[in-house]
């Protein structure tokens, strides 16, 4: 029987215009190359799932959406996209996604967390009662720039990343105002952080897979690639 | 020690990316209408990606009757200091100084909406000039496209608002749907006549039958009631759903808003939906309508 889940929805970028999957950008063609090819969640209670999915794939990843505690099985690396972090937590904490992502985190799964994702991954929020998942030693601050009209687009200067300035868009998005031992600055935004890397982990308060430039994605590949070696080697 | 650029950066606000991009990062959520603080509070609680600032749900706008306008400033005031997340507020189709004035305010999105009553029967408000984001309703593509050229940032379809009623959301949807996929399997040189029949500018169309989507988000408005008529919307392609009378008009509000919210997300899963709507017991929806004279209608005001 064919779960409507299953079906194409109708405006879904995973779907071509005639209703049938469109034939995966990047995908490797031996089967050698299709083993190292790195699966990447990408957390879809709500926000631009879409357009994180789509970016990955363009690196030659293979992307899934995560709903549920059994959709993290087996993954290389999850994504924390954008939206709003406080419908974020009603949706983890109802499914047991909460507990479900922190365990795939200890066990060394790799994370990469843009807006609202950087707020899930935070151990302090500034403007909420309370941290969420807590995998990070970092202070997130919430509506950093103000409401919606301070939202804007710049041109950021990328510690270590080739290829000149990178195009980011802000949206009411929130700033790093601490980050502690085993994480270092990427970038900055008047002298605040906004992007900043750790050993597996990559987190930034802006959108890099809405502007069509997929380095930071691809940066992330190459981070749960190279996560998944060390694990297939041992 | 990290402080490496302390020359202030360049920030350009108000773009493109920047106004559709807010409503990217609200799909597959419920936008919810409040009328206060207290109601604000209990949206956002009940995981509501933005709340809806309005003076009274649709449902009360049919029942009092007489010239429905902006919220009170005070009100919005009050909603925006209340909740962390979004905050959206309803304008007169055509009344750009309400619009002025709600982005004076720091409203995050502006609804220039059927259900107040409209202030100008030809002209909506020329959206371009904002910083601030629009979001309008449509009952077609050649509507969604006219309002997408002057200027809005987002699409909701427009369904009968305080009714209770799915049925004209979903002939809605289906609608726009079906039509973009009839442009996109047209021959090029059709598409010229067809952006004539539906009234929208031609290079709306021929983007859409090469990207086979809207250029901008599209949720689903005007009389979902339950977690299943929120699932069903998402189902025939919404990217999100608004939710007005639905959730307050409700015997219930915190569990209602709640069991949309987790419907929203887990759409295609029928076990979930079950489980959802079975801790929701035997509370009550909205009452519904099912006819209304022509001239009750809000979806056909200005299009």
């Amino acid at each position: 029987m064919t779960r409507i889940a299953d079906l194409p929805k109708p405006g879904d970028p995973a779907v071509r215009r005639n209703g049938r999957p469109r034939d995966e950008t990047g995908s490797p063609t031996t089967p050698a190359e299709e083993a190292v090819r790195p699966t990447i969640g990408v957390l879809a209670v709500q926000g631009d799932v879409a357009e994180h999915a789509a970016a990955l794939e363009r690196t030659g990843a293979r992307a899934r959406w995560v709903k549920r505690p059994e959709d993290l099985e087996g993954l290389d690396g999850l994504v924390l996209p954008g939206g709003e972090s406080t419908t974020f937590r009603t949706l983890l904490d109802w499914e047991r996604l909460l507990e479900a992502i922190r365990g795939r985190w200890e066990e060394g799964m790799p994370i990469f967390g843009t807006c609202a994702g950087a707020i899930l991954a935070a151990d302090e929020v500034i403007g909420a009662p309370a941290p969420h998942l807590s995998l990070l030693p970092m202070t997130v601050r919430r509506n950093a720039y103000g409401r919606q009209v301070d939202s804007f687009v710049t041109q950021l200067e990328v510690d270590g990343l080739d290829g000149g300035p990178l195009k980011a868009v802000f949206i009411r998005a929130p700033a790093i105002e601490r980050i502690g031992r085993g994480m270092s600055p990427l970038a900055t935004v008047d002298g605040e952080i906004v992007l900043a890397e750790a050993d597996r982990a990559l987190v930034a308060t802006f959108h890099p897979e809405l502007v069509g430039d997929d380095r930071l994605h691809r940066r992330f590949v190459e981070i749960a690639s190279g996560t998944k070696a060390d694990a297939t080697r041992t | 020690m990290y402080l490496l650029h302390m020359t202030p950066t360049d920030k350009e606000t108000g773009t493109p990316e920047v106004k559709r991009g807010l409503a990217q990062m609200l799909k597959g959520g419920v936008i919810m209408d409040v009328v206060d603080a207290d109601q604000a509070r209990i949206a956002e609680e009940a995981g509501a990606v933005a709340v809806m600032a309005l003076e009274r749900v649709p449902a009360d706008i049919r029942a009092a009757g007489g010239v429905a306008r902006m919220a009170p400033v005070v009100k919005i005031r009050a909603i925006l200091d209340a909740v962390s997340i979004p905050v959206m507020a309803k304008c007169r189709i055509g009344h750009f100084v309400e619009a002025r004035i709600e982005e004076a305010l720091g409203v995050d999105y502006i609804d220039e909406s059927e259900v107040l009553t409209p202030a100008d029967e030809t002209h909506h408000i020329d959206k371009r000039a904002f910083t601030v984001p629009f979001v309008c309703g449509a009952r077609d593509l050649g509507e969604a496209l006219r309002r997408i050229a002057e200027g809005a940032s987002m699409i909701r379809t427009k369904g009968e608002p305080g009714t209770g009623n799915i049925v004209e959301a979903v002939r809605h949807l289906r609608r726009v749907m079906g039509q973009i996929r009839e442009l996109t399997s047209m021959e090029p040189d059709e598409r010229f006549v067809y952006a004539k029949e539906i009234g929208a500018p031609v290079d709306l169309v021929v983007e859409v039958a090469g990207t086979g989507r809207l250029p901008v988000v599209n949720f689903a408005a005007g009389g979902i009631a339950t977690p299943a008529d929120a699932a069903l919307m998402m189902q025939l392609g919404a990217d999100g759903v608004f939710v007005g009378s639905g959730i307050f008009k409700s015997a219930d509000p915190e569990a209602y808003g709640r069991a949309i919210v987790l419907a929203t997300t887990h759409y295609d899963d029928p076990d979930i939906l079950a489980r959802i709507s079975e801790e929701l017991g035997a509370e009550a929806a909205m009452e519904g309508l099912e006819r209304l004279e022509e001239h009750e209608l809000m979806q056909t005001r200005s299009t």
